[in-house]
């Protein structure tokens, strides 16, 4: 247990309050899970309006130096030379054995300089990992660095008007600007399946640009609690629960996050982390996945709880579930054997006691909206 | 009509001619913020104090509701089945969760009074 002199703040703390924000401990840090509006009122904003989100607990970590394409492919299953400056990847960090370290989001700034976001419980650990792997390399955590997300279909009205040249960003991309005075980073990326920036700020700048985002009447706060509840209904991994060491990128239904240069056949197969078992399970197949559910009823089936076939055999867990607030439902998703993975099967979740029917579906659960030109 | 009386695990009870209505107060569906589902016992369950009797879903989390005191189950409120949010709603009137035909014996002078519980909240929120 840490005291509580040892738990952080980000300089957003006071606003949360005063935005009635319900505080908690997170990844080290007091994080507002909600705030006056609720969980579902927050969410429900975030898919209509535009939610401003506090991800500053995130660790940000800038790469650089010569060779640093060769020695970050070590790490990730991804191709980095392909990446444009000024285009970002998704990535997963691979241990030896082929499971999954963390996931982050790579931006590419500059022919031998990268920009990592990581998540915030694994930041020490990854940093330490980068480290060691990358001896030769600059590898700078930005301490003094704020991370605000504005996600929503009227983000890019905000945006627009605050840095107009953001509306032409595509998805997964980046550029360095200036809003009211304030130099930032601006990327079009974020983590509810809407459209969406991330700004990356110094923390002396970080409660002004704050400001500039809440003078809008579409924009208000959003907690953790519905940013949960958006990245699941937009079938997005929370790592530590729908995916961690134990779990290959491949078991994690990641197939997509392993660049095509990297795999067999490919330009430069393997030679990243724990290459030889995830191109293993690409190639044989794996005996367990991450598929998502629509569950029957209202009752939410959360993580933990045991799947079974309509036999009575436990086939999987759930990872991740809870009520979804676009759909009025609750969905989940987990990990079953193979030979339930294909979308229609129905199998039954237990909880308390009782079977919950669910259904195989196609993730995401609610359409992504990203904004690809 | 009794006099509600409320428990540390914020429930309140109002007992008349030894049936208790009991729910949830304010502060705790506060607390749980938006209700979800409502798992409610079956009429004719048989209530030991300190029982799983009932469960609170939200959004985020399951809240469990423990029997207050022994009982039988004589009906449970209906509603919450189609309209779980009137539990957020009205949790003291139109959100009540179940009533219980209690033992001729039965014992209340553990919970606390109005006053008493609202103490209670202000110095345990």
């Amino acid at each position: 247990m840490s005291n509580a002199s040892d738990v952080k703040h980000t300089k957003f703390y006071d606003y949360h309050v005063e935005a009635g924000g319900k505080m908690v401990p997170f990844a080290g840090y007091l994080m507002p899970v909600q705030y006056a509006g609720g969980i579902m009122q927050e969410h429900l904003h975030t898919r209509d309006k535009a939610g401003l989100f506090d991800v500053s607990h995130m660790g940000q970590v800038v790469v650089d130096g010569e060779g640093a394409v060769a020695a970050l492919e070590r790490l990730v299953p991804v191709d980095l030379e392909a990446l444009a400056i000024g285009q970002q990847t998704y990535a997963t960090f691979t241990s030896e054995a082929g499971g999954i370290l963390d996931d982050l989001i790579i931006t590419r700034w500059s022919e031998h300089c990268f920009f990592l976001v990581v998540n915030a419980a694994c930041k020490e650990q990854d940093i330490k990992h980068l480290r060691k792997y990358l001896g030769d390399l600059e590898v700078t955590y930005l301490s003094g660095q704020s991370l605000l997300a504005l996600q929503g279909p009227k983000a890019k009205d905000v945006i627009g008007e605050l840095t107009p040249e953001a509306n032409e960003l595509l998805f997964m991309n980046g550029f360095h600007t200036v809003i009211g005075g304030i130099e930032c980073y601006v990327t079009r990326s974020g983590y509810t399946g809407e459209d969406g920036f991330e700004i990356s700020v110094k923390d002396e700048n970080a409660l002004a640009l704050a400001d500039q985002l809440l003078a809008y009447d579409e924009v208000q706060w959003i907690g953790l609690g519905a940013r949960d509840s958006l990245r699941l209904e937009a079938g997005l991994c929370l790592y530590g629960h729908d995916m961690d060491v134990s779990k290959s990128p491949i078991e994690a239904g990641l197939n997509w996050s392993v660049s095509r240069s990297r795999r067999e056949g490919g330009s430069r197969p393997g030679g990243f982390l724990g290459s030889g078992q995830i191109l293993k399970h690409l190639a044989d197949g794996v005996a367990k996945k991450r598929v998502g559910f629509l569950i029957e009823g209202r009752a939410p089936v959360r993580e933990g709880a045991e799947i079974v076939d309509n036999q009575g055999n436990v086939v999987g867990v759930v990872t991740s579930g809870g009520f979804a607030p676009s759909l009025q439902i609750p969905i989940a998703m987990g990990y079953v054997n193979t030979e339930f993975c294909a979308v229609g099967t129905t199998l039954d979740a237990l909880v308390r006691g009782k079977n919950r029917p669910m259904t195989v579906v196609k993730m995401p659960m609610v359409p992504q909206r990203y904004f690809r030109g | 009509m009794g006099e509600t009386v409320y428990t540390k695990d914020h429930e309140w009870l109002v007992i008349v001619d030894g049936v208790a209505t009991i729910g949830v107060t304010e502060f705790a569906q506060e607390q749980l913020g938006d209700v979800v589902f409502v798992e409610l016992p079956d009429i004719g369950a048989l209530l030991t104090e300190g029982d799983e009797v009932a469960v609170i879903e939200s959004v985020k989390a399951a809240g469990e509701i423990n029997a207050p005191i022994n009982g039988t189950v004589v009906a449970v409120n209906e509603i919450l089945a189609d309209e779980p949010e009137l539990l957020n709603r009205s949790p003291e009137e139109g959100g009540w969760m179940f009533k219980v035909t209690l033992d001729e014996d039965y014992d209340i002078s553990e919970l606390m009074n109005k006053a008493e519980y609202q103490d209670y909240i202000a110095v345990n929120a």
